[in-house]
């Protein structure tokens, strides 16, 4: 049974659009990229907190939006790439590629571990990960060389505080810009579909011969990588690691949820809205201490209730919009063909 | 003619629910099926194994003679089994044409273009392309069943399993749907059928295979099949004993 369907029909994958939108997200990555050159260093500082939460609201949203697994374990990562630091430091290695390399580590470290998370499901998945971030930790402080409980500095650094605020400034901007390019690409491509088959249904997924573990794998490993780079710049900015309880702390994942609930879970732009919500938060609230939390609180149940699509889901089902576009439309090529609108 | 598929000694268990027992049956290549029997004779189950989305508990299933008993579901997809789900599983998130995408590009291992013909080729044979750039999660239930025999269309496959794809079709919907699956019969696709709509599936199935009780109960044409004391037992009365 064939057909000449492809004469009657044309499959957009939004080609003119993704270039549209690369020539402008390069030129707002130019611009950030010069932008040291133009504010003072307190605001550029602070743009690095941003950059990194984008970094990790956009990877935790890859592997929870569009991957369907619900982790509270990335702060196993994010530890692991701040102490990667200290260990690629030590070793000979400036602080700054450092970064790239614990990050590359961190993955490899991944890879055994999912084995052993994906054997766990839902929930319990879940819980899992937060109980595999835990033992990372215990086994992390168990070494003096990295401080033990105590924490830790980096030895071997930039002795300018200016330029060491510029060189981790731009690492932190070519890791989110890294993190929203590899998923938009990703997305775009054929693990894009996958990923998302994988997400609504596995048992069907598995059905239409995708290989659901391998393709889940491959985005835990890159999400641990994200996680791990975003901790390497925490660490570079607070100058090492105060404490291990804090760069291992649940608090991160419940941030990471946070952002991509309120800004829109599985999509590409929510993730980047909820961190600046987030982040403009804590750049003036911040400083009301617990009351803080519990606005952080109020504002997360709020949006559930009222926006359950998230800021930017709301935007985008409402006026059928996207920045980044994925996915594809069937165009009739005749205009007696009607296809139904969504 | 050879068999596409052989199912042999198949039994499945849920702790200690026996849902198959010892089910041995043979498929031709080209061959349309049918498998009629009560609710909770297994069928679906039977399928289920057949597609590897069960595994057995004993027993073998060979897929063009190769035993694929240890076989994922994913790689029997890839060897040419294509299968609909009873209760339809969508990937709500995705437009139809997409859902039929997936299954064109790992499925059938298409590449870009190839894939997307393949999906359009499998929408127009379901009758689904007025919804291709709808999400699959805004479909009524009927849409959604054809949506699931888009899919694995989609996947290209060789042997098609079917369950329960009839139910709940107006009777001229269920007319266009014997006729579409006789064409992929007659197209070369060897067919496995579970239906209730026993009309619609004797319309296309040239065999019968009655289960009762997860037991294989009566295998052959349809009318005597469906004219048999066991299955007359089955499905009027007494069950079995």
């Amino acid at each position: 049974m064939t057909s000449q369907l492809s004469a009657d029909y044309k499959v957009d994958h939004f080609q003119k659009k993704a270039t549209v939108v690369g020539l402008v997200g390069a030129a707002v990555f130019l611009f950030a990229a010069v932008a040291p050159y133009i504010f003072a260093t307190d605001v550029t500082s602070a743009w690095i907190k941003l950059f990194y939460l984008i970094s990790l609201a956009t990877t935790w949203n890859l592997l929870a939006g569009y991957a369907g697994m619900v982790s509270v374990g990335q702060q196993a990562y994010i530890g692991l790439g701040a102490y990667g630091i200290f260990v690629f430091n030590d070793m000979g290695l400036d602080p700054y590629s450092s970064v790239l390399v614990a990050s590359v580590a961190v993955g490899i470290i991944a890879f055994p571990i999912s084995y052993v998370a994906f054997r766990l499901r839902g929930g319990y998945f879940a819980i899992g990960t937060w109980v595999i971030a835990e033992a990372t930790r215990q086994i992390v402080i168990r070494f003096d060389s990295l401080g033990s409980g105590r924490g830790r500095s980096i030895t071997t650094y930039t002795e300018d505080a200016i330029y060491r605020n510029l060189f981790t400034y731009w690492v932190a901007l070519a890791i989110m810009g890294l993190a929203i390019v590899a998923t938009f690409y990703l997305l775009r491509s054929r693990l894009g579909v996958a990923l998302q088959s994988i997400r609504d249904n596995e048992v069907a997924a598995k059905s239409m011969g995708i290989k659901v573990s391998q393709t889940k794998r491959i985005v835990f490993v890159v999400a641990a990588m994200g996680a791990a780079a975003a901790g390497g710049i925490i660490c570079l900015q607070g100058l090492g690691v105060a404490s291990p309880n804090t760069i291992f702390g649940v608090n991160y994942s419940a941030f990471m949820i946070f952002m991509v609930l309120i800004g829109g879970i599985g999509t590409i732009e929510g993730p980047i809205i909820g961190a600046i919500i987030y982040f403009l938060m804590d750049y003036y609230f911040s400083q009301m201490g617990l009351w803080y939390m519990v606005v952080l609180g109020v504002l997360a149940i709020l949006i559930m209730l009222f926006l359950p699509r998230g800021v930017w889901g709301e935007i985008s089902h409402r006026f059928n919009f996207k920045v980044f576009p994925v996915g594809h439309q069937v165009q009739p090529l005749f205009p007696g063909i009607k296809l139904k609108k969504k | 003619m050879s068999n596409a598929l052989e199912i042999k000694g198949i039994a499945k268990s849920y702790a200690s629910l026996r849902v198959l027992e010892e089910v041995t049956f043979t498929v031709p290549a080209g061959q349309a099926i049918g498998i009629v029997g009560p609710n909770g004779a297994g069928k679906s189950t039977l399928l289920s194994v057949i597609s590897g989305t069960e595994k057995a508990s004993a027993g073998t299933v060979l897929i063009n003679g190769r035993d694929v008993t240890s076989v994922g579901s994913e790689d029997r997809t890839r060897m040419g089994i294509g299968r609909t789900f009873q209760i339809p599983r969508p990937f709500t998130n995705l437009t139809v044409f997409e859902n039929a995408l997936s299954g064109a590009t790992f499925g059938a291992g298409l590449k870009r273009k190839a894939a997307e013909d393949k999906a359009l080729e499998a929408l127009e044979i379901a009758e689904m392309m007025q919804y291709a750039n709808t999400p699959a999660g805004q479909l009524p239930l009927l849409a959604r069943k054809r949506l699931e025999l888009a899919r694995a269309l989609a996947t290209n496959p060789s042997i098609l399993l079917l369950d329960e794809i009839a139910g709940g079709l107006t009777e001229a919907e269920c007319d266009s749907l014997v006729q579409t699956i006789s064409q992929l019969r007659d197209s070369g696709i060897t067919i496995v059928w579970i239906e209730h709509v026993v009309q619609a599936l004797t319309a296309v199935v040239s065999r019968l295979v009655c289960l009762a009780s997860g037991t294989l109960i009566a295998d052959g044409d349809p009318k005597t099949v469906m004219q048999s004391p066991e299955v007359l037992e089955v499905y009027l009365g007494g069950g079995i004993k």
